[in-house]
């Protein structure tokens, strides 16, 4: 007998039309969305915005105005659309004070033992603290391989301009969906880097450093290029909940991973319960190189997150590490997406969620293997976990193998904690509470193990405070 | 005289919606230093007296008095009879991924004592126990009884009792599906661990986990309750007579 009991699922049928998004236009519901073209150039010009970028801004306004809300995936319906202009200029309001935080972060910051002088930078209001220091010199340290690790804003308009504006939502069009548009009309704040051929960036660069930057963590940008055979690990984000304002959060991230070039990205979101979070987040990878993904997704009150690769060089390859977890009022909607767009490419998908007390946490996935990908490989596994009745954990994945000469897998996993499990820890003097905790954790923990040690230690730290009170 | 380590009284035990009876009136001593043997042929009640007395949420008591160290347990949770000093040796673990063998047992250790446990302290004696045990170290690094064999999975449930040391030792079972080597490995690691304050109640059909033992009392579980109660010689009584020939004898 095992803690968790499984089944294996087999996967009849795909339905393939819940990824049918792009480019749906729906002309007549267009609305009145408050976000004019006088906001958008006002925005721009407040950030000194290039000519081109300004441009930019308003093309991508257009296509926002024209598309609809996906017609898929968790429900939008809390999102007032109509008042998006609230979400896009809270900036004066995001200053807002750290006792108006909501108490149950204050508490997350006490229990993770977040440094006092950390917590409200954390929580997206106030100044910047000690870690602008620690930003600085991992600068300088960075710099000196010739690495640039700056703020979009100043890279905007730096020395790497051109190199920016090569790069800027190529990889994720704002045609792609109607929140893609938006941060494309909106955004600000951000990271970008850029690690030149051969360098091999022995510290993690973390984004964590900056999260305060003016703006930043709503419609942040981060933009990553990383040359011919160089290699980066990039982490963004803090497994502590990152509290705004405003609760639409529409992010992008694009790297670009040249030949024979490795990134590794690395993420917890946590966001506060009350946000919906929309992320976008590819990569493109050339001839031989490597993208690896580790993503954690806790805390917002509906989530739609699916990272995804483009192989485009013969021998290109992804890994998608990912953990979903969703408790009370949660509506978590994660994974991957992969395209093989080249030859022996190869893509492994392997995530995990947990759903608890009516929460909602549902793995949806995409591979496409093109004509031309003869020789490629994907795997795609995923397991749930339900801790109780009332939470679901569905799993969604779709497949458009149009090449024959591929190996392609499929493997779903439901399980429930045993409560003969629950009984052997309770009988070596663990609580009920600890023991299903230290079950979860054990479930979580090859995700765990991806992650650099203190986030882990967080992520074992946050399950436990997730899986407090879980029982009656 | 002190008083008993563990004191069972009149129990009830029932399970299932149909609140099935499995013991009826079973009354059973138990002081520090002794050795008690359960016998009985399958479905006589025997692991489920273990299971009842552990607290499995299984089982439900609806008569009678579990008085463990002079505590009355007998509505207590799993927990809390494991931190008053009971352990269940399992007759098949749980297997825990996720989790390695130390971690568990010094999360373990942790819960019983109530004290923080001194890593290092912690992993030499772990290390001497599992060597003792003839147990490959690595175990120790591998997920709970994850693709564990049955013995290893046996071993693993000895060394937890020699790691926690808890005053009352319930054995479920702890020699079966083992070969020969490691029966004697196991019998010797219980009885490394058994002292003048603690005490060992074993279900087994077989005497070669007793040996080095000295069993002071032998119970006959047949029909929810205990049926004849003798020394150590009722052992190999029953194991070469049989539960049959027993009965037969009470009969006439």
């Amino acid at each position: 007998m095992r803690a968790f009991e499984t089944e294996k699922t087999e996967v009849a049928e795909i339905d393939r039309s819940v990824y049918d998004i792009k480019d749906k236009v729906n002309a007549a519901f267009e609305v009145n969305s408050g976000l004019t073209a006088e906001i958008v150039e006002q925005i721009s010009k407040e950030k000194h915005d290039p000519d081109w970028m300004r441009e930019f801004r308003l093309k991508a306004l257009d296509i926002y105005n024209k598309a609809s809300i996906p017609n898929w995936g968790p429900s939008l319906e809390g999102l007032d659309m109509r008042n998006i202009v609230t979400y896009v200029r809270p900036n004066t309001e995001m200053r807002g004070k750290w006792s108006e935080v909501p108490d149950d972060i204050k508490n997350t910051f006490e229990r993770l033992g977040i440094p006092q002088a950390e917590r409200s930078s954390l929580a997206g209001v106030g100044a910047q603290y000690d870690s602008e220091v620690v930003y600085h010199n991992v600068k300088e340290e960075v710099a000196a391989q010739g690495v640039v690790y700056t703020d979009m804003e100043s890279a905007l308009t730096g020395p790497y301009a051109d190199m920016v504006k090569e790069h800027f939502m190529k990889c994720v069009p704002p045609t792609d969906h109607k929140f893609a548009a938006l941060h494309g009309a909106v955004w600000s704040g951000g990271s970008f880097v850029y690690v030149p051929a051969g360098v091999h960036v022995d510290i993690p660069l973390q984004s964590y450093f900056r999260l305060n930057a003016p703006g930043a963590g709503q419609f942040e940008h981060t933009l990553i290029i990383v040359d011919k055979g160089a290699y980066l690990h990039f982490i963004e984000g803090c497994s502590a909940p990152k509290y705004n304002v405003a609760n639409l959060h529409a992010g992008c991230v694009e790297i670009f991973v040249g030949e024979g070039a490795r990134v590794r990205y690395s993420t917890i979101e946590n966001w506060s319960k009350n946000m919906y979070n929309l992320n976008t987040k590819r990569a493109r990878v050339e001839k031989g190189g490597t993208i690896e993904w580790v993503s954690g997704s806790f805390g917002s009150h509906t989530g739609c997150l699916y990272p995804m690769s483009v192989l485009q060089g013969e021998g290109a390859r992804m890994e998608f590490t990912g953990i979903t977890f969703a408790g009370a009022g949660q509506d978590l909607d994660t994974g991957a997406k992969v395209v093989h767009a080249a030859p022996n490419t190869t893509s492994h998908i392997s995530t995990k969620s947990i759903a608890r007390d009516g929460g909602v946490s549902n793995f949806r996935s995409s591979v496409v293997v093109l004509p031309n990908a003869r020789g490629s490989k994907s795997s795609v596994s995923c397991e749930s976990l339900m801790l109780d009745d009332r939470s679901r954990s569905d799993t969604i994945p779709a497949m458009d193998i149009r090449c024959d000469a591929v190996d392609v897998g499929h493997e779903a996993k439901i399980g429930r904690i045993s409560e003969e499990a629950i009984f052997y820890l309770m009988s070596r003097g663990m609580t009920e509470e600890d023991a299903r905790a230290l079950i979860v954790g054990g479930f979580a923990e090859p995700i765990a193990k991806e992650l650099p040690l203190e986030y882990a230690v967080e992520m074992n730290n946050l399950i436990h405070l997730e899986m407090k009170g879980s029982i009656g | 005289m002190s008083s008993p380590l563990l004191e069972v009284k009149d129990l009830q035990v029932v399970v299932g919606e149909e609140n099935k009876v499995l013991l009826d009136g079973l009354n059973l001593t138990v002081n520090a230093g002794e050795t008690h043997v359960l016998m009985g042929h399958n479905g006589a009640g025997k692991s489920t007296l273990m299971s009842a007395l552990m607290g499995d949420p299984r089982y439900t008591v609806t008569r009678g008095q579990i008085i463990f160290r002079g505590q009355d347990i007998t509505h207590e949770t799993a927990d809390v009879r494991a931190r008053a000093g009971m352990f269940l040796s399992f007759q098949t673990p749980e297997e825990i991924p996720g989790i390695t063998l130390e971690s568990f047992l010094r999360t373990a250790a942790g819960a019983v004592t109530g004290k923080p446990v001194k890593v290092m302290k912690f992993r030499r004696e772990m290390a001497a126990q599992m060597e003792a045990l003839n147990m490959d170290p690595s175990y120790a690094d591998r997920y709970l009884n994850v693709g564990f064999s049955g013995g290893e999975k046996k071993k693993a449930e000895i060394l937890q009792l020699l790691m926690l040391k808890p005053a009352l030792a319930l054995l479920d079972e702890t020699d079966s599906g083992l070969d020969v080597d490691a029966v004697k490995t196991v019998a010797s690691g219980i009885k490394a661990y058994h002292n003048a304050d603690n005490a060992l109640i074993i279900i087994t059909h077989n005497a070669k986990i007793l040996e080095g033992l000295q069993v002071d009392y032998v119970h006959v579980l047949d029909d929810a309750r205990i049926v004849r109660t003798g020394d150590g010689s009722l052992v190999n009584e029953i194991i070469e007579e049989g539960f049959t020939a027993l009965k037969e004898d009470e009969a006439k």
